[in-house]
């Protein structure tokens, strides 16, 4: 069987999928990528289901193949060499086995994703293979680590990149009122609305704390409600008034209020900003949030059409130079989707 | 006192694909129970994608796509007024389980502590602790973490402020009336009172969570140089009666 060598990890480097959904009643959030449309990203670039497992990283690894494999790279950019020859991000590669894959460190950005062409098939745990840390399941890996992969589902590919919205400088973030929104006083909302916040370095898949200058966020009342259900996105409020955006891989049940929700196609971009990045909260209604919103299908779909054919300097053979970028699609819709 | 005529049952939006319903804001052990019962009736509506309850509300998620919130929101103001939920039985597939603990001593440290705060010596509080039936009022905070309730007035102690010391995996910790049971090590300010062999979550099992919100427990008192073998038993020796 084909398997990924990781040679070296850094701290954070995990299997990743979307994550389990329904375990919320025992306990257990979503988890899933911290960066799900790069994930997403990445199975659009190989053509492949969207269900497959990639590796999460935050760090810097080095990887190798024991067959020639397919792979590609997404979310958070980092500086990516095959034995010295520079890569292209958003972009997929064939990696040969004796060739060392080496990524990072970050340019900009936190959660970088290394998809391989069949997906990481280590053994289902609840039912996904995504680590979720604070539950216990999955582990980061250590140096030496190998794990299997799947077959390839469409060996016959190119190289394609796929141009991306910038997500990893901030900016403006959608939020919509949740059921203790009305705990903060009107004045306390309208300043948290008007307040530019900074993401800090503190911040994991659990959590990603913010910072601003000025007092606290406090409500005006609510700390002795009982726990409730969180969902990630939340922006939960700590008792000194530090708000704090959850990621994936939250608590499901919690005591400190919640001044609001992001809309989940935003929340990647809190995940993903570098730290010091600007953040601001807009508040939009039901309506507008589920006019622009994206399903994963849709995402997957929007990011296929945005695929591009092969670049000249990456180019694996004469065939590839041959193909404009339209056609790079419709070929492989035709032969390897249909 | 909520005023649940006025006030309670609420719905709310949380997050893009979720309802959330309210049956109280504090904690009550009627709305609990409405809790419970209302998750078990509207999980049976149709396109409800999963629902979760905690201590006094319930959480239903769904694609907005495909079920409007409007809609659904229309279905449960007809299914809350279908019946009285604050005097609902809990679900009918709910079990009862005995779980053997040690207590006091190292596998209890702050029993003798929470005690004496209770107002009553150790003994008292071990035959008290070891036969009052607790219900899962609800699982959160960490895979198959049970909140367990509701204790004697007295046990209404507050959690205490040092999260330095980790209780062990297995640990039963008391605090604000209710006890918890630790599925893994953790630092916590719940006040550990005894410890069992039990594992609420096992990830590598084909049935991984072994508690249900509803589910009722008592944790009978065991010598300690019994722990050796509850650690060897299947379940940690505990055993369930089901009532379903």
């Amino acid at each position: 069987m084909n398997e990924l060598i990781v040679h070296r990890s850094g701290p954070g480097t995990i299997v990743q999928d979307h994550g389990r959904a329904g375990y919320l009643a025992q306990g257990l959030s979503r988890g899933g990528a911290a960066d799900r449309v790069a994930l997403v990203e990445g199975a659009a670039l190989l053509d492949q289901p969207l269900g497959l497992a990639a590796l999460e990283f935050i760090s810097s690894v080095e990887v190798e193949v024991t067959a020639p494999t397919w792979v590609a790279l997404t979310g958070a950019p980092k500086r990516a060499r095959r034995d010295g020859e520079a890569l292209s991000w958003n972009a997929c590669h064939l990696l040969s086995p004796g060739e060392r894959l080496h990524l990072g460190p970050a340019t900009t950005g936190n959660y970088a994703y290394l998809h391989v062409a069949g997906g990481i098939a280590t053994p289902m745990q609840v039912g996904s293979r995504g680590a979720h840390l604070t539950a216990g399941l999955g582990a980061t890996l250590a140096d030496g680590a190998r794990l299997p992969l799947g077959a390839d589902p469409a060996p016959r590919r190119c190289a394609r990149s796929l141009p991306t919205e910038n997500r990893f400088a901030g900016g403006e973030i959608r939020i919509l009122a949740g059921p203790q929104t009305g705990l903060f006083p009107p004045e306390v909302l309208d300043r948290f609305l008007a307040t530019r916040f900074s993401r800090t370095a503190w911040g994991n898949r659990q959590g990603v704390k913010l910072d601003h200058s000025g007092e606290g966020f406090r409500p005006a009342t609510g700390l002795d409600l009982v726990s409730e259900v969180i969902v990630p996105g939340d922006i939960q409020v700590t008792g000194d008034g530090t708000p704090y955006v959850l990621g994936p891989e939250c608590q499901t049940i919690g005591g400190y209020p919640r001044i609001a929700t992001i809309v989940p196609q935003d929340l990647p971009r809190v995940m993903q900003a570098t730290p010091g990045s600007p953040l601001r909260f807009r508040m939009v209604d039901l309506q507008q949030s589920l006019d622009s919103h994206l399903t994963i299908e849709k995402l997957y779909e929007n990011a296929r059409r945005r695929i591009q054919g092969p670049e000249l300097a990456l180019l694996d053979n004469l065939m590839t130079q041959n193909l404009i970028s339209g056609v790079v699609t419709d070929i492989l819709d035709d032969e390897d989707i249909s | 006192m909520v005023d649940r005529k006025t006030s309670f049952p609420q719905i709310a939006t949380l997050g893009l694909d979720g309802l959330l319903v309210r049956f109280s804001d504090r904690f009550d052990d009627a709305a609990n129970r409405a809790a419970l019962a209302f998750r078990g009736a509207a999980a049976a509506l149709e396109d409800v994608e999963e629902t979760s309850a905690s201590l006094g509300a319930v959480y239903l998620r769904f694609d907005p796509h495909r079920l409007p919130h409007a809609a659904l929101e229309e279905r449960l103001q007809a299914l809350l007024a279908d019946r009285d939920w604050y005097k609902a039985p809990l679900p009918a597939d709910h079990r009862v389980w005995q779980i053997p603990a040690v207590y006091g001593g190292e596998h209890g440290p702050q029993l003798e502590a929470a005690a004496e705060l209770a107002g009553t010596d150790v003994n008292t509080a071990i035959e008290e602790l070891s036969t009052v039936r607790l219900r899962v009022m609800a699982i959160g905070f960490a895979p198959g973490f049970p909140y367990l309730g509701q204790l004697a007035e007295r046990w209404n102690l507050p959690r205490h402020d040092d999260l330095k010391t980790a209780v062990p995996t297995g640990a039963l910790c008391l605090a604000i009336r209710q006890c918890v049971l630790f599925p893994a090590q953790s630092p916590t300010g719940w006040r550990h009172i005894a410890t069992t062999a039990f594992r609420g979550f096992r990830p590598d099992h084909d049935n991984p969570f072994l508690l249900q919100p509803g589910d009722e427990i008592s944790f009978p008192a065991v010598p300690a140089r019994d722990f050796g073998r509850l650690i060897d038993s299947p379940h940690g020796g505990a055993t369930c009666e089901s009532l379903g």
